[in-house]
């Protein structure tokens, strides 16, 4: 059997591990291919084989009034939870890579907590918050949801790009003359630009999508993703598969984007992992 | 080299924010998981440990909590079989491919969830996809109940979503091993098997106690799969929490388990990150 | 184009391996171009290259990493370059050790061992000797990255040689050494070979290093062998005038033969070759300052001015500008003081004629 020649290629050898990939890249992908190939069923969701093809549920789709609204609503939560998350993330990406102070390495896991923890959990106590507060629910409290949670993945994009960001140029900046605003804005900003953007990508999509804390924190006006979920309480139609489709090949180019633009930034073995940096960044 | 302010201006914003809209909430839920739910429906600030007194005594807690561990566990190990190899398939044998390939690993991690959970709805109900096709072929003669509304469907649907979740950290564990060391691996005579459970697999063991870290924690807390899929066969912790914050609703109690579940979380967290320092070696 | 074959090996014994023919692409860069070579038994061969030349590459040929894209490599009855690494009775000393780090300096060097199933006894028996054969004893129970750089080497020394292989391949070993430790490590790595007594194929950059240490140079550019002779060999009389240059200083001079005469500028000397251009490399230790004496019958003398004196301990090189732009660089003792107008003598047959070394692409 040859193994790892440096002029790899794909060899005879590893034939077992090939079709191993082949079978897990099926299960990935085979339960989509079906849901966008049944979204042209005229039959329903369901039965094998599909017949009837047709653009009827495409057509229902975009005459469906709420589901737009939802859509809308959707964009400005997404819009606002992004603001949030990058505002509050990126200094605390520079925070985490640059200040020490006491309470760090509580505060460190307490913005990394989101990305594992259930999202329900984040959700409830939010809730309870608002609860306490009298707050109302609606579209507001949503974005505060998202933001917040949000924020963890602003900031472990940030610090995968500080990690890499040379500090002489700063030292240079301010050797020259700059103060640390000035810095900030003409030097560390824009060598930011790659993971800042590759983040707002991130996050945009992700508020798009997020289930597990707006469930909680929903007031009068949909998300797309609890519109969806509340139609399919009522009953499956293939125009869920037509809606689902459509979310698909927007966050297929979205992710395809955000990667591009993140490997741009650094090899590619890295992207993916940022959350493991950042928890480890203490200890350099 | 950054000045006292500098470092106060990047600090206190989100230190702020995250104390007032995490760390304060997590610690209302804590103060909550100590109050009662009164007869008219209001909640009383009578603090007392009989929430965790319910949770010890009445049974269907422990059970689901058991059972999520379960359904947590298989999925955690189902994803780290079809997770590694493909790392390992990806990182040394993929040559020139191996960029396009990742990327079509990342790309249904970043796919909406509630898509792709309906997606397995639609096909393993009795009239879906999979009963029928089944039929077509007269494999079997009627639908196969178990594959929808049962633990199967959540396992299997949970085991979907998150194997890209444990294939991730085991990559990059593979990724970051210099290649030298399986030249030497070679050179002082060892086969390819030998090198993988000699030095590959010994180095990768961050990676792997990280994704299956990922996989349980992110599995045991789901509440949509098994509220699609599960039935009530398939009900897991996350789901009574739910309900105990709709229709059955007692606050309190909910919050007493989310805070449970926080601690596990947190505990396992810990306990993982000692674990993949004891197998860091670089 | 003359190939450059590893005849008469230093010591006149058994050919061990035999390099025939080799080339490699990678895509369309050439690194390797029909490279022959044999390598004897129990003798210290070094691969001198600057970076690109295409060394590594070979070495790894042999090692078994890379697979050439024509050509052949013999080991004994064997076809080499058919088996892969871990067949090979070959080992390698890595150019940054490549110790595995989460086995210790004795499981380190008891894994070929461990992995062709000797043994316990064995194995412990035969660690210890290779430990204590290169000093590191005590350091058996130690993780990799708590020694210093120097001791790693010293294991992946070990790790390499209890295999007992039958060629040895070191990548720069040395390289990371600061340059104390770097002479110490050459002196004691020539002396091991030695006393094993097995083939060493050595890869460097460094000129010094390569004649320091090797019983033949192999001269390595852009992928041919240029030279490939005992190192007094190679100094004394380079081949090629990229020979001249990079190993040691030399004074490169282009002449014109006429009638057996050579006229290089203002310089002229009798030398039996045919007509036409000729190149010669001419060591700065070979031109003196003729202070006074009486030319020696034949020999070459020529005054200039002094442009430069560069002190280096023991000598000094000085550069002469000798009119019609002819520079020559002299090494003169060390004692003299500054000097201006001098008059330089050489011998004739000091000048060794040299073939071009065209630019390869």
């Amino acid at each position: 059997m040859e193994f790892l020649v440096s002029d790899a290629k794909l060899v005879s050898g590893s034939r077992w591990l090939f079709f191993h990939a082949v079978a897990v890249f099926a299960f990935l992908y085979l339960p989509i291919a079906i849901l966008i190939l049944y979204s042209f069923n005229g039959e329903g969701v369901g039965g094998f084989p599909p017949h009837h093809l047709t653009l009827d549920w495409y057509r229902t789709l975009f005459a469906d009034g709420p589901i737009w609204d939802s859509v809308l609503n959707s964009l400005q939560v997404a819009l606002a939870a992004m603001v949030i998350a990058l505002t509050f993330g990126v200094p605390a990406a520079l925070a985490l890579e640059r200040a020490q102070f006491p309470g760090k390495a509580l505060f460190r896991r307490l913005v990394l907590l989101p990305l594992i923890l259930p999202g329900i959990i984040t959700g409830l106590s939010l809730l309870m918050l608002f609860n306490v507060t009298g707050t109302k629910l609606s579209l507001m409290t949503i974005v505060l949801g998202h933001g917040t949670a949000l924020i963890s993945v602003a900031t472990t994009e940030v610090f995968a790009g500080l990690q890499k960001l040379d500090r002489a140029q700063e030292e240079a900046s301010l050797d020259l003359g700059a103060n640390y605003w000035q810095t900030f804005w003409r030097i560390t900003v824009p060598n930011l630009k790659l993971p800042i953007i590759g983040a707002a990508l991130l996050i945009f999509t992700l508020s798009m999508d997020e289930i597990a804390v707006s469930f909680f924190l929903i007031g009068r006006d949909n998300t797309l993703p609890l519109e969806i979920w509340g139609r399919l309480r009522r009953g499956i139609t293939p125009e869920i598969n037509a809606v689902s489709t459509i979310i698909f090949v927007f966050s297929l180019v979205a992710i395809v984007f955000w990667y591009r633009l993140r490997v741009r930034g650094e090899g590619a073995a890295d992207v993916g992992t940022e959350s493991v940096d950042v928890a480890e960044g203490d200890a350099a | 080299m950054f000045s006292r302010a500098y470092k106060a201006a990047v600090t206190l914003p989100p230190l702020v924010w995250v104390t007032v809209f995490l760390l304060m909430p997590y610690l209302l839920m804590f103060c909550y998981s100590f109050w009662s739910v009164s007869a008219s429906q209001t909640i009383e600030h009578s603090w007392n440990l009989a929430n965790y007194g319910q949770l010890l005594r009445v049974n269907v807690y422990w059970q689901t909590l058991l059972r999520s561990m379960g359904i947590a566990a298989r999925v955690t190990i189902f994803s780290l079989v079809l997770g590694y190899p493909l790392a390992y398939f990806l990182s040394f044998y993929a040559g020139e491919k191996k960029d396009l390939l990742y990327q079509l690993v990342i790309i249904p991690l970043w796919v909406s969830y509630l898509v792709r959970a309906y997606a397995w709805k639609t096909i393993l109900g009795s009239d879906g996809v999979l009963n029928t096709l089944l039929q077509y072929v007269h494999l079997t003669k009627h639908p196969l109940e178990f594959l929808l509304y049962s633990p199967f469907a959540v396992v299997l649907t949970l085991t979907h979503i998150y194997t890209p979740f444990a294939f991730l950290p085991i990559y990059a564990a593979l990724e970051h091993i210099p290649l030298n060391l399986v030249e030497a691996s070679h050179d002082l005579g060892a086969t390819p098997g030998q090198t993988f459970w000699k030095v590959i697999f010994p180095l990768s063991i961050p990676g792997v106690v990280a994704g299956a870290t990922f996989a349980f924690v992110l599995s045991l807390g789901d509440f949509l799969a098994p509220l699609l899929l599960g039935g009530p066969s398939g009900i897991m912790i996350s789901n009574i929490v739910v309900s105990l914050f709709g229709a059955a609703y007692n606050w309190p109690l909910g919050a007493a388990i989310s805070f449970c579940m926080l601690l596990l979380v947190v505990g396992l967290l810990f306990f993982s990150e000692r674990l993949e320092k004891k197998w860091s070696f670089s | 184009m003359a190939t450059v074959r590893g005849a008469d090996a230093g010591t006149s014994s058994r050919t061990l391996l035999s390099i025939r023919n080799v080339a490699k692409r990678f895509g369309k860069n050439v690194v390797l171009r029909d490279i022959s070579l044999d390598v004897a038994e129990g003798e210290f061969l070094t691969i001198l290259g600057e970076s690109g030349s295409g060394k590594t590459t070979l070495l790894r040929i042999i090692a078994g990493f890379e697979t050439a894209s024509a050509g052949e490599v013999w080991m004994g009855e064997e076809r080499l370059d058919r088996q892969p690494p871990y067949r090979r009775r070959v080992n390698t000393v890595f150019q940054h050790y490549a110790l595995f780090p989460h086995l210790t300096v004795e499981q380190n060097v008891a894994y070929g061992l461990r992995v062709a199933k000797r043994p316990e006894a064995e194995i412990a028996f035969r660690v210890k000797e290779a430990l204590d054969k290169v000093k590191m004893s005590a350091h058996a129970k130690s993780k990799p990255s708590k020694i210093s750089g120097g001791q790693q080497q010293r294991i992946a020394l070990a790790r390499a040689l209890v295999n007992r292989p039958r060629l040895l391949l070191l990548d720069e070993p040395l390289s990371a050494l600061d340059a104390n430790l770097r002479r110490q490590m050459q002196v004691e790595l020539k002396s091991l070979q030695r006393e094993v007594g097995i083939s060493f194929i050595f890869v460097t950059h460094d000129q010094e290093e390569a004649m320091v240490m090797s019983d033949r140079i192999a001269l390595l550019r852009s992928g041919e062998l240029e030279q490939v002779a005992t190192p007094r060999e190679i100094y004394g009389r380079p081949a090629t005038a990229y020979a001249a240059q990079f190993i040691g200083h030399t004074n490169l001079l282009k002449g014109e033969v006429r009638a057996g005469v050579v006229r290089c500028g203002v310089l002229t000397w009798p030398a039996a070759l045919p007509d036409g251009p000729a190149l010669f490399s001419l060591r700065p230790e070979n031109i003196r300052l003729a202070a006074g004496t009486p030319a020696g019958t034949g020999s070459v003398r020529v005054r200039g001015k002094v442009r430069h004196q560069a002190f280096h301990g023991a000598t000094e090189l000085i550069r002469v500008e000798c009119g019609d732009g002819l520079v020559l660089v002299a090494r003169t003792p060390g004692s003299g003081g500054a000097l201006d107008d001098v008059e330089l003598e050489f011998s004739p047959t000091d000048a060794i004629l040299v073939r071009e070394s065209p630019e390869r692409i």
